[in-house]
């Protein structure tokens, strides 16, 4: 079975986000950047099939030189190569044309990558790349077992899951519990320096969408406080200040 | 710009972010000096789709039938591109859900459209069509030209207000629609469907009571789900609490789980943690009860109550049984 996880680069769930450039760039400054938490999910599953299969794992960033850490932390877990496609994606867009356009060459089974970026959190990238390969695309999933030809996938909906089979090529946007994030060992470490990080550049894509300006939200107001033995004014005033009940 | 709205029913009834999507639909076609088509899939009486009319659309088109009932972004997806085509719409909204955004997504690759998910308000267009977006899960806001010619939506919860008062006596008038249906798009086979038939969803909910650690062991959330039951509310938790299973997993909210944008969010028991409230920041209203001042979570908060959630829980009940 052939495997393509593909992952985001992303700032830290932590991390304090700020603007500069007059407002049309990120602050990375002390930004840590991680996996896509959700991206790491799919990771983790993916490599526990390629295991169970003896198949192979190829994961794909589309992004810049900066996010080779994060992908040699994401060979070090258990890919066996990798591929950047060396853009600042600019959308969606752009980046399902570019995930597709690897994928084509390389018939996958399985794609697999989070439900959605934690940076932009469109969650349609799966979807995207689902129809430019016109094959199936199912997110967000929570449990993935691979029978031959054939997965079980479980995923939420709204209110509830369903459990449904359906034949390999698939693409599929993750999250937990699909499987328990992984964290490198220290041979994985040494064997992800010499695993093949392919860089390519991008395919020209028609430009959808222009980025404009970033803005913070408003600043919260103070927080009122309300004695605990006078909790039930709390409704009164939910009543009639917050005006919400 | 004729516009074209993809909605979505639960057991035949437009969910409430729906016809929010009706409305922000209509307010654009409005602008544009266009008209506002609704689309839906599954069963659903024409007496109910006719309340699109209320909210601004002057049409329903209305794909029912045995296939179309179970939802399917394969199959919605490709009827949405064959209506989009009947109709000449260049404008496409939809409201954010998991269906949603895969709807969009796929309608987006077959019509080589720009696509925009988590908008938060009304398309500035003079000239230019420029949205504004949620982004970093709720800590900042991007906007963006979109310059295809064909245009997807997907709005978040909120993005307009429904002013009851305000609505328009109009029906619209409902349509049968009836897309070429493709087998590729019914491969799969739906084994299992595990639905709370009676709990509100927590996407949908107006009010969202919700538990952290604090709540102590999952036995005791009796309180918790009393104040629920006296304010309509839907139940919440946080994601230590799901993943001990002492909380369904739709439940889990945050980062990592489902996003909520509630009138009220009443947090007991949960510290605050960042990554939690990046899934509840689009709240109109935050209660925090925790019995620590120190609690992150009050920062967010408009109410705060320091102390132990099963001393003030119950009280809280009383006071809003005694509402009503
Ligand atoms: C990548 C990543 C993603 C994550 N995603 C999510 C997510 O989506 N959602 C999420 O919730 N978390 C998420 N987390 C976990 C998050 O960091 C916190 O660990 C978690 O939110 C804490 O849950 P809690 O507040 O219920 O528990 P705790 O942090 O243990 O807090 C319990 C709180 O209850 C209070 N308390 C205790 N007893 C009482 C009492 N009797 N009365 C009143 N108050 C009491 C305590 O003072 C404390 O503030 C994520 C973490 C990471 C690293």
């Amino acid at each position: 079975m052939k495997i393509l996880v593909c992952i985001t680069n992303v700032p830290d769930t932590t991390a304090k986000i700020t603007f500069t450039d007059n407002d049309t760039k990120l602050n990375k400054n002390g930004v840590q950047y991680i996996i896509g938490p959700y991206d790491d999910y799919a990771l983790a599953r993916g490599v526990e099939l390629k295991e169970q299969s003896g198949g192979t794992l190829t994961v794909l960033h589309v992004g810049e030189a900066d996010a080779d850490p994060q992908i040699r932390k994401a060979l070090a877990i258990g890919a066996d190569d990798a591929i950047r496609i060396n853009a600042d994606p600019l959308d969606s867009y752009f980046t399902a044309s570019q995930i597709a356009h690897v994928a084509k060459q390389n018939n996958y089974d399985l794609i697999l990558m989070g439900r959605e970026s934690i940076d932009f959190n469109s969650g349609v990238v799966h979807g995207l790349v689902g129809e430019m390969l016109e094959i199936p695309s199912y997110s967000p999933v929570m449990k993935l077992e691979i029978n031959g030809t054939t997965a079980t996938i479980a995923r939420e909906i709204d209110g509830g899951k369903e459990t449904l089979t359906v034949s390999l090529p698939l693409v599929l946007g993750c999250q937990e519990p699909i499987a328990e994030w992984k964290i490198p060992n220290m041979r994985g470490i040494m064997t992800a320096r010499t695993k093949p990080l392919q860089v390519l550049e991008p395919v020209s894509v028609d430009e959808m969408t222009t980025p404009g300006k970033y803005a913070l939200p408003a600043p919260k107001g103070a927080c009122k406080m309300i004695p605990a033995d006078e909790a039930a004014t709390l409704i009164k005033l939910l009543q009639t200040e917050a005006k919400v009940l | 710009m004729s516009v074209l709205i993809f909605i979505e029913l639960d057991n035949g009834v437009i969910k409430k972010t729906s016809l929010e999507a009706i409305l922000y639909g209509s307010k654009v076609a409005e602008k544009t000096g266009g008209e506002a088509t609704v689309l839906a899939f599954g069963s659903a009486d024409s007496s109910e789709l006719e309340k699109a009319g209320h909210y601004g659309a002057t049409k329903v088109l209305h794909a029912s039938g045995e296939k179309l009932n179970h939802e399917n972004s394969l199959a919605y997806a490709d009827a949405l591109v064959q209506a989009v085509n009947q109709e000449q719409s260049k404008v496409i909204i939809i409201s954010k859900s998991g269906l949603g955004d895969a709807v969009a997504a796929r309608a987006a690759a077959k019509l080589k459209a720009g696509v925009v998910s988590g908008v938060t308000e009304l398309p500035e267009i003079n000239g230019s069509f420029k949205v504004t977006r949620s982004i970093y899960t709720g800590k900042a806001f991007a906007t963006t030209e979109i310059k295809s010619d064909i245009k997807i939506l997907v709005v978040k919860k909120n993005a307009v207000e429904i002013d009851e008062n305000a609505l328009s006596t109009v029906q619209a008038v409902v349509e049968a629609f009836s897309p070429n249906l493709r087998d590729s798009d019914f491969k799969a086979t739906v084994t299992n469907v595990e639905k709370a038939a009676s709990e509100l969803s927590l996407t949908e909910a107006d009010i969202i009571v919700s538990g952290g650690r604090g709540m102590k062991s999952p036995d005791q959330w009796q309180p918790l789900l009393d104040l629920a039951s006296a304010l309509g509310a839907a139940t919440g938790c946080s994601k230590p609490v799901s993943d001990l299973d002492w909380r369904p997993h739709h439940e889990h909210i945050g980062q990592t789980g489902i996003k909520v944008a509630p009138n009220l969010y009443i947090a007991c028991g949960i510290s605050g943690a960042i990554q939690h409230l990046a899934g509840v920041n689009g709240s109109k209203c935050i209660v925090v009860i925790n019995k620590d001042p120190e609690a992150p979570f009050f920062k967010a908060a408009d109410y705060g109550i320091v102390g132990d959630v099963f001393e003030i829980l119950p009280k809280l009940t009383e006071a809003a049984r005694n509402l009503k």
